[in-house]
């Protein structure tokens, strides 16, 4: 069933597996912008990508959105373009585009025929440095996030829920504060702010161009060094993470209520520190605890102790994100049954736990579930976006080609004692927040 | 931008055809008992991708049974043949088959991608799920409880109330007026014999469209497909018809506590078979269709007062419809209100600019051959060509089509198409200086 998955879409993600390929080439401009070709000539077009590694958790303490802000003002005029002129003619040639700004990093891309390519680097690299701001644009424009954040965010309980989450697990490190920002520091935000994030991160020497389609090596090779080689490496600022406070000292709980709730929800993150998610062998043991917990719900172990079992859930996921600069984390959510009490469902989860501890992986489970991690990567190559974003966003948290080229096989060689051992340690870990979204007991939607 | 189809609607030719430069054919397949099917073969990853579309969807439920054949499409993967939910599941898994199920006004979707090297198992499991769900007691219950789930989050949702209220002002008496999930009275109501016969409905195969993609011959493909379909009726129950239209202009305020409004705004639209509808489908795309569409650089480029503003035609079966939507702080909404109605009377009356009509061209000709983006998507593609009616040489004129668009024909369309007068707009939130009419 899928029409629960829809309404948790941006808590839980599902770990696409990356892949190894023989047509994918990398090189580095003598600007120091690093590139990336991945060649798929199924169709006639190409997907271009720059990644800056630079994102929210780079934005100043109390001036939090920053980045993003950034993002949207990219879109805005140049020293050599109107305002708009870049979107004007991806529309124009029919190409499709969009950025998007993370915690650690901030992307851009454009998909068109093979034949506008050169025209789309050209502007992507004159707004790489050429960027002027107009007062005006950058006032509109503030309008423009603060309206995102309500239609996205404050629309939305179980965004807002997500918010003090992610909040409560990581006091003392950015990844804490939401990406858009805090609406009130958002309000603040100056052209000299925006500025200053501008000149201090966006530099080819701060950037990886991943093009992916219809492409040969060499062409991407003369198109990059082309357009991209003539911006010259500019001082790039330091990614101080800033230390916000001391660490949770303990486990913790977030209640989240709103009378927009009308299905209560138990969300559970777990704090992955960064030594564990840059091991190949705990990150895939993790990877694959995920699928083994909450992947399918007809299958997993989540899906059938509380959904079919104990019938005391309508739906169950767990997920563990490995791509992170700093410390990753893991997360469970559990849509529970009608009228079933927070702390029911809180016991519920931790006995499923303390079963699987005691219990260990039914082999054959754990076979059918590295079986479809090798059809994963089979399917993943339908999809040239996807591709291209595993590669953009490894690049970007401090991997490298071969450590996503590798990972099939980091996957296929975890046994099932590491992902029992990567089990035992999490879930022994303090570092943990539990959360719960509910409607006030006398408000408007209270469930069925 | 909006996602349409979050809405349950499909714009107008996004399934459209194939143009000259890419470098892919289609060729019609027609199985051995009979079947009809679109191929785009290319064995450069080991899978296949197969879509089937069965007209009719969740108009064709019956009026007490509500919600019972979007009920009856989640069982289908919920226990088939000699396996129940759990063991179904292992086996789709044991094959690393993709398989989704899903319902909406006009159709009931398949979409399953296959390995090759095990395709034909998984084309039994499939064909268990369609012609044998056992639509067990205890999997019923279970699903019952997610489509309750999902209503009580809905009645919740701005945007959902904005949707329904919408729907239930446009189409009267016709299906498409309630939600397709039901309520939570019909669904609680509903028994095993309601699936079946929900079942019996809409699995028939002379409604079924099919489009596959990828590593497998015409052969092997008629073949699987008379495998997939086995057993399943040809002929089904009567289709719903057309729509006794009841939408007038006006505007709607439904309170809901939120410091943004949501609003949805629309009338009636032009048919496919509309000689007019490339002229006016050229119109939607300049007015609402993109990020530098007239009507998002008014209301979020210019003015900040959203995040972002869409219309679309939307060509459901029986009852065209132009419709956009937006959402703004409560504060803003009516500046946006304003804006918006502003935009629709000038360009009703005076049409577009021509660089307006030239840039939504070139946009649609060129974003044309970039939709054959991948196997899954290109199957999709194929199977909803067929159930638009399109011929198979629509691939190579369609874009002649839009290329024949004159601004003049825009300017026309627009003032057939656009009524100022007659739209409805539906705003959920606590809009402020916004008032209902009626």
């Amino acid at each position: 069933m899928h029409w629960i998955k829809f309404f948790i879409a941006g808590f839980v993600f599902w770990a696409l597996p990356a892949l190894a390929d023989d047509h994918i080439t990398e090189f580095t401009l003598e600007n120091g912008m690093e590139v990336v070709v991945i060649e798929d000539h199924r169709a006639p077009a190409v997907l271009h990508m720059v990644w800056y590694r630079t994102g929210s958790a780079d934005d100043p303490i109390g001036k939090s959105g920053l980045a993003h802000y950034l993002e949207h003002l990219m879109f805005k005029s140049t020293t050599t373009q109107e305002s708009g002129a870049f979107s004007r003619f991806v529309e124009s040639v029919g190409g499709s585009e969009n950025a998007m700004t993370s915690w650690d990093y901030t992307a851009y891309f454009q998909r068109v025929a093979v034949e506008h390519l050169p025209r789309v680097m050209a502007l992507e690299a004159d707004r790489m440095v050429n960027l002027s701001l107009d007062p005006a644009e950058v006032a509109t424009e503030l309008s423009v996030i603060l309206e995102e954040r309500g239609e996205v965010v404050e629309s939305n309980p179980s965004a807002l829920f997500m918010e003090q989450m992610r909040a409560a697990l990581f006091p003392d490190h950015p990844y804490g504060i939401p990406i858009i920002g805090w609406r009130d520091e958002m309000a603040g935000l100056t052209r000299a702010d925006v500025m200053a994030h501008y000149a201090g991160a966006y530099a080819p020497n701060n950037a990886v161009l991943i093009l992916a389609g219809a492409i040969d090596p060499e062409s991407a090779r003369r198109l990059a060094e082309d357009h991209y080689g003539p911006v010259p490496a500019r001082e790039i600022a330091p990614r101080p993470r800033a230390e916000l406070g001391p660490k949770p000292p303990l486990e913790q709980s977030v209640t989240f209520e709103d009378q927009r709730v009308a299905q209560p929800l138990l969300g559970r993150l777990y704090r992955v520190a960064e030594a564990k998610g840059r091991d190949p062998v705990q990150a895939a043991a993790l990877t694959l605890l995920a699928q083994i917990l909450g992947g399918n719900p007809a299958t997993s172990v989540l899906g059938e102790a509380l959904q079919f079992q104990a019938q005391s859930a309508v739906f169950t996921s767990a997920s563990y994100r490995a791509t992170a600069l700093d410390d990753s984390s893991f997360s469970i959510v559990i849509v529970p049954s009608a009228g079933r009490a927070m702390a029911q469902v809180e016991a519920d989860l931790n006995r499923v736990i303390a079963d699987f501890l005691a219990q260990g992986i039914d082999p054959e489970q754990f076979e059918r579930i590295k079986f479809q991690f090798r059809a994963a990567e089979i399917y993943a190559q339908d999809s040239v976006q996807g591709m291209a974003s595993v590669y953009g966003a490894a690049l970007t948290t401090g991997r490298a080609v071969s450590d996503v080229q590798t990972w099939p096989d980091q996957i296929a060689a975890v046994t099932m004692e590491e992902v029992m051992e990567a089990a035992r340690a999490l879930f022994a870990d303090a570092s943990r927040v539990t959360g719960y979204l509910t409607a006030p007991a006398t408000g408007a939607g209270g469930g069925q | 931008m909006r996602a349409w189809a979050a809405w349950g609607l499909i714009l107008g030719l996004t399934g459209a055809g194939l143009p000259a430069m890419a470098q892919i054919e289609v060729q019609e397949v027609t199985s051995p008992a009979g079947h009809r099917a679109w191929l785009m073969q290319d064995d450069s990853l080991p899978f296949v991708a197969i879509e089937i579309l069965f007209q009719g969807g969740t108009t064709l439920d019956a009026p007490d049974r509500r919600g019972a054949i979007y009920m009856m499409t989640g069982l289908l993967e919920e226990g088939a043949g000699a396996r129940d939910a759990r063991a179904f599941s292992q086996a789709v898994e044991g094959l690393a088959a993709q398989f989704g199920f899903s319902a909406s006004p006009d159709t009931v979707r398949i979409s399953a991608r296959m390995l090759s090297e095990n395709r034909e198992a998984a084309a039994a499991l499939l064909n268990d799920a369609l012609s044998q769900p056992r639509f067990d007691e205890d999997a019923i219950e279970r699903v019952r409880a997610q489509v309750l789930s999902g209503l009580a989050r809905q009645s919740q949702d701005p945007d959902w109330i904005a949707g329904a209220t919408f729907a239930a002002q446009a189409y009267g008496t016709h299906p498409y007026a309630s939600a397709e999930e039901g309520t939570p009275e019909t669904v609680a109501a509903l028994t095993q014999d309601d699936m079946i016969a929900a079942h019996r409905a809409t699995l028939v195969t002379g409604r079924a469209h099919i489009g596959a993609a990828g590593d497998i011959t015409p052969d092997e493909l008629g073949h699987l497909i008379d495998m997939i379909l086995a057993g399943l009726p040809q002929e089904g129950p009567a289709l719903a018809g057309p729509v006794d239209f009841s939408l007038t202009g006006g505007v709607s305020v439904i309170d809901f506590p939120s410091p943004q409004s949501v609003v949805i705004f629309g009338h009636d639209g032009l048919a496919e078979s509309d000689p007019d509808f490339f002229a006016a489908f050229v119109l939607n795309e300049a007015l609402g269709g993109g990020f530098k569409s007239l009507l998002n650089e008014e209301v979020r480029i210019n003015r900040g007062l959203t995040y972002g503003i869409g219309t679309g035609l939307v060509t459901r079966e029986w009852q065209p419809m132009f419709v956009g939507q937006f959402s703004s702080s409560n504060e803003l909404v009516g500046e946006a209100i304003g804006v918006t109605q502003a935009a629709l009377r000038d360009v009703a009356q005076n049409g577009l600019a021509p660089e307006r009509v030239e840039a939504a061209k070139q946009n649609l000709i060129g974003a044309y051959p970039l939709r054959f983006d991948g196997n899954g998507q290109i199957a999709a593609i194929l199977a909803g060509m067929q159930r638009q009616g399109r011929p198979l040489d629509y691939l190579t004129t369609r874009n002649a089509s839009i290329a024949a668009v004159s601004v003049e024909d825009v300017t026309r369309v627009a003032a057939r198409l656009l009524r100022p007068q007659a739209l409805r707009f539906v705003v959920v939130g606590q809009p402020q200086g916004v008032s209902a009419t009626d």
